[in-house]
């Protein structure tokens, strides 16, 4: 589960940005694909061990991905991370967490993001597998604060009323998230959804969704 | 291989480290919490041996996931809001010792109960009939027999408690499932990286049970 990316909603559907990105992109290229919600730990170890074709689950397009064998799509989502702390926190900036716990999510950019400042401001990391468990320990003291997509972060907060608040001027650069495979033998599939994404960004569809889930 | 081991060995041995680490606490804790609940289970004082029934079951009927999240945010919302103590927090490790402790001090209770329970009865009788008291019949003439039976069982329960610091991945306790995870996440080689943390358990897990075994000679006196 990453909200908004892949979730369960109020319905029962497993819906999210991956799942309707992949939808259009399968009906404009017109191809089928059965989708299982694995959990992210076994969506790699699939593609790895060839059970799976493909994985799309928010995974940001890394060098060091790309140095294992992966391959990867063009990017279909691109956003800036953001530190985020209780909404009565005194935390200002970066500056104030030395000594202090953050948490972050597992092979998230906002995990990498805090890796890279956490030598200059001295902080500790835990990390957490999904965004409740992780903004939970936010909320309840285990950890002064965590690191998450902007654009989820605000989202989240707003729809779930969450008593957190992004801090002003903690956003870094972003990296793009992609689509990927393990094996050379699918690059017919990263052809195909490079095809589709650059076509339902053309007419408006990739928009919509985007629009759908981060308002 | 050779990547992940020369860019995240030192990585994974340390959070090898924590796996022990967080394993021995939760191992001292959880014995004396069983050695107390057992003894508990085997006294004459129906209360006392209620007390041990209770807590078995509510803690073996709970999946330790569950119960980490109990803990791990349970615990001080609950002092927060109902003691209000609002500094008060619990850090992973403290958190997981917490939930180790308590799921293998109710599984160590039932061991030593039945471990005390399967010595014959007739033992305590003749002693007490001796003119022993009934703590030091319990010393010197159950227990002795009684600990003989539980130690395989013990070490089973040590081994099944060090394999359930994986569990407490989920708090973010940065032990080797953890850590693991982490690694997969960034080279996204997930095969290799499950096969040296395989590697890492084996080892931690042999050196116990081998350890194990040297205790287990020791005790056997009569061998």
């Amino acid at each position: 589960m990453f909200k908004p990316f892949e979730y369960t909603d109020d319905n029962g559907d497993f819906v999210g940005i991956d799942v309707d990105l992949l939808a259009a992109i399968a009906e404009d290229q017109g191809f089928t694909y059965d989708l299982n919600s694995v959990g992210w730990d076994s969506a790699i170890a699939a593609c790895q061990a060839g059970q799976a074709d493909g994985m799309i689950a928010g995974a940001s397009i890394t060098d060091e991905r790309r140095a294992s064998g992966w391959i990867f799509s063009d990017g279909y989502y691109q956003a800036t991370q953001c530190m985020t702390v209780a909404a009565d926190s005194d935390i200002a900036g970066f500056g104030d967490l030395a000594g202090k716990t953050v948490a972050v999510k597992t092979g998230t950019q906002g995990a990498a993001y805090a890796e890279s400042l956490k030598d200059e401001y001295g902080f500790d990391i835990v990390y957490m597998d999904d965004s409740p468990t992780m903004y939970q320990t936010v909320t309840g003291g285990q950890a002064v604060a965590c690191f998450e997509d902007t654009p989820i972060m605000a989202a989240s907060i707003k729809s779930g009323d969450l008593p957190l608040r992004i801090v002003e001027g903690s956003e870094n650069e972003g990296a793009p998230y992609g689509f990927a495979v393990f094996s050379a033998d699918e690059q017919e599939l990263i052809d195909l959804f490079n095809a589709g994404l650059k076509s339902i960004r053309e007419n408006g569809v990739y928009d919509e969704i985007l629009a759908a889930y981060l308002g | 291989m050779g990547q992940i081991i020369s860019s995240y060995g030192w990585l994974l041995a340390r959070a090898m480290g924590q796996t022990c680490l967080l394993a021995l606490l939760g191992l001292f804790f959880g014995s004396i919490i069983g050695l107390v609940f057992g003894i508990l289970g085997v006294l004459q004082n129906r209360v006392c041996r209620a007390i041990e029934v209770v807590f078995v079951d509510i803690i073996r009927g709970i999946p330790m996931m569950v119960l980490a999240m109990f803990v791990f945010f349970g615990i001080p919302y609950g002092v927060k809001n109902i003691l209000g103590v609002s500094s008060f927090t619990l850090n992973a490790l403290q958190a997981g010792t917490i939930c180790l402790a308590l799921n293998s001090g109710a599984y160590m209770a039932e061991i030593i109960r039945a471990g005390i329970q399967s010595v014959d009865r007739g033992q305590m009788e003749a002693a007490r009939s001796l003119g022993l008291p009934y703590w030091r019949a319990m010393q010197r003439v159950v227990l002795p027999q009684a600990v003989r039976t539980m130690i395989p069982t013990i070490v089973n329960q040590f081994i099944i408690t060090l394999k359930d610091t994986s569990i407490l991945s989920v708090i973010g306790f940065p032990e080797l499932v953890n850590t693991g995870k982490n690694v997969v996440a960034n080279t996204f080689m997930s095969l290799q990286t499950w096969f040296i943390v395989a590697v890492m358990y084996l080892i931690i897990i042999l050196i116990l049970s081998k350890l194990a075994k040297l205790l287990e000679r020791r005790l056997s006196y009569d061998r």
